[in-house]
């Protein structure tokens, strides 16, 4: 019941709608952070347009809740810059910043009422009492809580908790909304529907938006552009389609979808595997590693294709079914089929390559 | 207190049994000296003594009395202050900033419980001379060694209700809205901190009101030092006052209980 799906009231009876305005541009230049003798982000550039959502994904460690606190100002850049609309703002603490930010933790305050929560920013900013108190509930109606004003924060889910902490940052109409995993506590469900509502909210609002995540479908879902990061360097930005069919390096390939490695040799644009020659994304040469999807690759009745395997398992996943088959050369792979071809364990299959062009990356000696 | 399935630990009775023979053996002192208070010369019970020491009659008692507890409540306050104003925010700055620091400053916090105050004193000695000099030889001036000696049950009671809040994130966002750092700590800290800080109050003018030791060998009249001053003149006073100073106390620590109790009702969610 109180977590329904959002309806949005008409733009003229929401100060939070009507204010609605074009984003803010967002740059980080350069940006270097040392802890001690570790730099833990490599010159970082980003440039991020007016009322983009852009994701920073990467895996545990790969400095994108570093860039995320940079940018908000809660931590200080070793080097580089931090820009909005042009403006330089490396030197502005975080509360002079005018952001919005929504914490991976549960981030309300334990002894205020949900109502004097999200009016928090506003009483910060000056606004009188009685109107920050009606700015709030019309910040709480976006968030589809408008009736759990009076309730205190441990009196809510942790999906009502993170829907309100989102108003909380919205109310102010900051200049960027930042989101630091703010859906990695919530169970599977809720995740996905205030992920969804985050982003309608977010094309309403026409507000720039950072959102940190290690879970790339959450990231391909909502992102205009994701970059993702590895090891405190930017591997590749693009659109979630750019990045899924077009991997430019292998990290981005693995890291993005779901993906088999199998070994080729490469000649310029163009590589062997299998005894049929794909193409390149990245001219490569020697031997290589190639990242086939699991949608690339076909099951054939066994004896036709261009290689041949045992079905090593095989997971029904709704409408189609995910098979992992080991081949003849040992290397196992994934491949994606109808959920009406059941393979057995054991089975001999082969499988067929299309003609799709792949990521590579040099052969790493094993 | 109805008893949950997995409850561990004896049943009520057993705990009321247990609490009431713990009772008894605290009482058994208390309840003699006040009966000792109670009695004249021939064993019959009277009020006289009672009477006498708030008919004021006798100077020589009530005199040093009125300035030991004088004297000990302007420490208990000047206490107070050290730990509200020095201690709490020193504790939140390691928190927040210095969390490496943390084991470092719990083990010097802890160390004053370790030492006896005859030790303390030997070590406080000189420093006292220089504070005589400067800052003259005020009773209040006691209140310095105080903020030590309080030091391990008032750094006790705040980090458990640091620890009872996730202080950085709540910090954090209060930034992120906008908040300068006294607002952060006014709007934040002070009211999710507030039972913590309480109850290092209240237990520091507990252990403010109970020092003997110190106060004795440095030379300053404070409640207990009055007390066994008058306790040569008048035992019956001495008693009197005793039973009193337990009293207020034993409310202290009620009040402390009940602040406890009200961030356990918080904490749950």
């Amino acid at each position: 019941m109180t977590d329904a799906p959002l309806n949005l009231p008409p733009t003229g009876d929401n100060l939070l709608l009507a204010d609605a305005g074009t984003g803010t541009r967002v740059d980080l230049v350069d940006v270097v952070k040392d802890y001690g003798s570790t730099r833990v982000l490599h010159g970082l550039d980003l440039r991020i347009r007016p009322g983009e959502f852009v994701s920073l994904l990467g895996p545990s460690g790969c400095g994108k809740t570093t860039a995320l606190r940079v940018l908000a100002g809660l931590e200080d850049a070793s080097g580089g810059s931090v820009l909005m609309d042009g403006v330089d703002v490396s030197a502005v603490p975080v509360n002079k910043r005018d952001i919005g930010m929504v914490f991976q933790a549960y981030s309300l305050f334990p002894h205020l009422r949900v109502r004097e929560n999200t009016a928090y920013g506003l009483r910060r900013r000056k606004v009188a009492r009685a109107e920050a108190l009606q700015r709030a509930q019309d910040a709480l109606e976006l968030v589809g809580l408008g009736g759990f004003a009076d309730r205190y924060p441990h009196q809510l889910s942790g999906g009502q908790q993170q829907r309100v902490a989102l108003a909380r940052a919205l109310v102010t109409a900051p200049r960027v909304l930042l989101l630091d995993e703010p859906l990695s506590a919530l169970d599977a469900k809720v995740r996905v529907q205030l992920r969804d509502e985050i982003r309608r909210l977010q094309l309403r609002l026409g507000i720039t938006t950072v959102f940190v995540t290690h879970d790339q479908e959450e990231a391909l879902a909502v992102s205009d552009r994701i970059a993702v990061m590895n090891a405190g360097r930017i591997e590749q930005i693009g659109t979630p389609e750019e990045l899924y069919s077009a991997p430019a390096t292998a990290f981005t390939a693995a890291f993005v979808g779901l993906s088999s490695i199998v070994s080729a040799v490469a000649e310029g644009a163009r590589a062997r595997v299998w005894g049929r020659e794909l193409t390149l994304l990245e001219p490569a040469s020697g031997d290589v590693e190639l990242f086939l999807r699991p949608e690339h690759l076909s099951l054939v009745p066994s004896g036709s294709g261009d290689a041949q395997g045992i079905v090593q398992e095989s997971t029904f996943l709704g409408s189609i079914r995910r098979t992992l088959v080991r081949t003849d050369a040992g290397e196992l792979v994934r491949v994606q089929h109808d959920a009406a071809l059941r393979p057995e364990f054991g089975e001999s299959v082969g499988v067929r390559l299309s003609d799709h062009p792949v990521t590579s990356r040099p052969l790493t000696p094993a | 207190m109805s008893r949950a399935a997995g409850d561990i630990g004896p049943a009520p009775v057993t705990r009321w049994i247990i609490g009431a023979l713990v009772g008894a053996i605290f009482a058994i002192p208390l309840v003699s000296t006040l009966l000792y208070t109670l009695q004249d010369a021939d064993g019959a019970l009277t009020l006289d003594h009672w009477i006498s020491l708030f008919s004021a009659a006798n100077p020589s008692v009530i005199k040093p009395l009125t300035a030991g507890l004088g004297n000990s409540l302007v420490l208990a306050v000047v206490t107070v202050v050290i730990v509200i104003v020095l201690l709490a925010p020193t504790m939140i700055l390691v928190n927040l900033r210095f969390p490496g620091m943390k084991a470092a400053f719990e083990f010097i916090a802890l160390l004053p419980i370790s030492i006896p105050a005859i030790v303390v004193v030997v070590g406080l000695t000189p420093i006292y001379l220089q504070i005589g000099r400067t800052l003259g030889t005020g009773a209040w001036t006691l209140a310095f060694a105080y903020g030590v000696t309080v030091l391990p049950f008032a750094y006790r009671s705040i980090q458990a209700s640091i620890d009872a809040v996730d202080l950085r994130t709540l910090t954090e966002a209060s930034r992120s809205l906008g908040a300068n750092w006294a607002t952060v700590f006014i709007t934040v800290l002070v009211p999710n901190l507030r039972s913590g800080l309480l109850a290092a109050s209240l237990i520091s003018i507990a252990v403010v009101l109970g020092e003997f030791t110190i106060a004795s060998l440095l030379n300053r009249q404070v409640l207990q030092t009055a007390l066994v001053v008058v306790g040569k003149i008048d035992p019956y006073a001495s008693a009197i006052f005793t039973l009193l100073a337990l009293t207020f106390c034993f409310l202290l620590l009620l009040a402390l209980g009940f602040a406890a109790r009200g961030r356990s009702r918080k904490v749950r969610s």
